[in-house]
């Protein structure tokens, strides 16, 4: 049995239904992405499990025990909110030691808590400091101490980096990432920045009309998306359609074109329209091998985006995008030069659901 | 080309005047009590006026009283609107505004009617019981600047995610609103304390109908006897009133520089 499992959950508003048959089971220590475009149902799901919503149907269980019924303050579940949610009238060290207080710590307990809270978020000279005396990078590491500060059983984060600015956002998820990972606590983070769910997660779920589009290792979300969606909404990707001509061999014609994938095509049959993905930065230009497809094209535009260089090329009536390491001695091709893209077999995708 | 001001100082030189004239004819005339000469008189014998004294005390602590259950009643309900039933505000915010619309002289007859001696719970037959009546008609007649203040400071801060958050770290409802929410609106609770404290110390028509020994009835009864005590009165009152002004400034502006993030 996994840590947290989370079995038909699914809420409505009124006629609305948001978050539709979810399942999800979560090891301990695994920290899980939800990613999706707003309103997909990502919070809705944390909310659910942190106890602030009631799911209308579905079980969630935490180590084994039921939390659906139970109120927030009795499933034993940290959260850190978008907006920090420290409490102004409280000092920082006060702030850490809220939920202390409330589980009737003794003070002595409190007092060692709370300073290996501030040496773990590196803030421990600020302990008398008010909230409105922080910046949000601060503030939010705060948010992050109270909630690990009565070592709850799981971790919930919700957007907790989205109101900060780019540069501390980085630097803080790699801080969270390392704290989860020393402190072994299972987590589960809401975010709509891919990148974010990339390079934190263990695992991501990504969020769809309160659907589950796909859940899997950032690896395989990311190089083996299964559906339109999550190839569209995790990085930029060729999407374009093309005929079955032999479902068992992989091949398919593209734009007139004879190319293959490296498995079967399951479930299609020849005659059929799929969709097929593309990576940019799996297309190369120039002569392919034997287990690699080419095709030619004009090249329509070319973007110099600093060390990348972002090329667009016409087929026949589709078109595709590809990256190119930016190299000071490779020439770059012109606009309107006709030049062959070449991409691997294993590279070309095709996506379940209809083109 | 230089715009003239000529308009609107005249328009403040008249407004000044329109308020300030009768209080400066006020305070003069309170000054006159000893022929010939300008003094305090007046002001040594309302405040050494044992009357003075005893219903000025029964009012400030009928007007505690009155703040101590207006806050226990107006902050839960005020919070509960906002973070479970935002879609009754309307109609908590149409039933606090009723004692603005219905005449005071309205209300207390429909509490003696309703705990007279005759009645169910006969309220008015002791004076304990009386003075109560009169502390819930004051926090009827104060609801309106009560809910509005506090309703305003709930509405500054996120009153639902600090709840969520006071939750998730295991804090019961006694503890979300004794330890979070109260701290955070405070300034705006002294606020509506401050004016229902000026509200209760002027307050005729309830205390006179209750017969209660109020600081209202008793300006009334100077006011009808006296020649240069009520004047001295009516300018002491004005001063109460003024400081409870001053006082909702300052904790206004402490909010305002309390919510900085």
């Amino acid at each position: 049995m996994s840590f947290i499992d989370i079995h038909g959950l699914k809420k409505s508003f009124g006629p609305v239904t948001v978050v539709h048959d979810f399942h999800l089971a979560v090891e301990r220590g695994e920290f899980v992405s939800f990613l999706g475009p707003s309103g997909c149902g990502k919070t809705t799901i944390l909310r659910m499990i942190a106890g602030f919503e009631t799911a209308t149907a579905g079980s969630i269980a935490i180590d084994g025990k039921q939390v659906a019924h139970l109120p927030p303050a009795k499933r034993d579940v940290g959260m850190v909110f978008q907006a920090y949610a420290l409490f102004p009238n409280m000092t920082v060290a006060q702030n850490i030691a809220f939920g202390l207080r409330v589980a009737k710590k003794s003070a002595a307990e409190i007092r060692t808590r709370v300073g290996e809270m501030l040496d773990l978020i590196k803030l421990p000279d600020l302990g008398d400091r008010y909230p409105y005396q922080l910046s949000g990078g601060q503030q939010q590491r705060v948010a992050l101490a109270r909630a690990i500060a009565v070592k709850p059983q799981v971790l919930l984060l919700d957007e907790p980096l989205s109101a900060l600015d780019a540069k501390i956002r980085v630097s803080l998820r790699e801080e969270i990432r390392a704290l989860q990972k020393d402190l072994g606590i299972t987590t589960i983070f809401v975010t709509h920045d891919q990148e974010e769910a990339l390079s934190m997660s263990d695992r991501i779920v990504v969020l769809n009309e309160g659907r589950a589009e796909q859940v899997g290792s950032p690896f395989e979300v990311y190089n083996f998306p299964r559906t339109r969606f999550v190839a569209s909404f995790v990085g930029t990707l060729n999407l374009m359609t093309a005929v079955v001509v032999d479902a068992a061999a992989g091949r398919l014609t593209l734009d007139g074109r004879d190319v293959a994938t490296a498995k079967p095509i399951v479930g299609r049959r020849a005659g059929d329209t799929v969709t097929v993905a593309l990576r940019p930065e799996a297309v190369n230009l120039g002569d392919g091998t034997a287990r690699s497809d080419t095709l030619p094209g004009v090249v329509e535009d070319v973007a110099f985006l600093g060390a990348v260089v972002r090329i667009r090329v016409r087929l026949d009536a589709q078109t595709v995008t590809l990256d190119t390491f930016n190299q000071p001695s490779v020439a770059l091709p012109k606009q309107g030069e006709a030049v062959k893209l070449t991409f691997a077999r294993e590279d070309l995708l095709v996506l379940d659901g209809d083109a | 080309m230089k715009k003239s001001t000529f308009g609107p100082w005249l328009a403040m030189i008249l407004g000044a005047a329109y308020f300030l004239i009768p209080l400066i004819g006020t305070l003069e005339f309170s000054m006159r009590m000893k022929r010939g000469e300008y003094s305090f008189e007046a002001y040594k014998v309302v405040l050494g006026d044992p009357r003075f004294q005893e219903s000025f005390s029964y009012s400030v602590v009928l007007a505690l009283v009155t703040i101590a259950i207006g806050v226990l009643l107006v902050v839960p309900t005020a919070y509960w609107v906002q973070l479970r039933l935002p879609k009754l505000r309307p109609v908590v915010e149409f039933v606090t505004l009723l004692p603005l619309v219905i005449p005071a002289i309205v209300i207390v007859f429909g509490y003696l009617r309703m705990y007279n001696s005759q009645s169910w719970l006969p309220l008015t037959d002791s004076r304990r019981g009386t003075d109560l009546l009169l502390a819930f008609g004051y926090v009827t007649l104060a609801l309106p600047y009560m809910y509005r203040s506090v309703d305003t400071g709930l509405r500054a801060i996120d009153v639902r995610t600090l709840t969520e958050a006071a939750e998730s770290l295991g804090a019961g409802w006694a503890t979300i609103l004794f330890k979070v929410i109260f701290p955070n609106i405070r300034s705006a609770i002294l606020s509506g304390a401050f004016l229902t404290f000026a509200i209760v110390i002027g307050e005729f028509t309830f205390a006179a109908l209750l017969d209660r020994p109020a600081f209202g009835p008793y300006l009334q009864l100077v006011g009808a006897n006296r020649a240069y005590e009520p004047a001295a009165l009516a300018i002491i009152a004005f001063v109460v009133t003024w400081a409870c002004m001053g006082l909702i400034q300052v904790f206004g502006a402490a909010r305002g520089t309390g919510s900085k993030s």
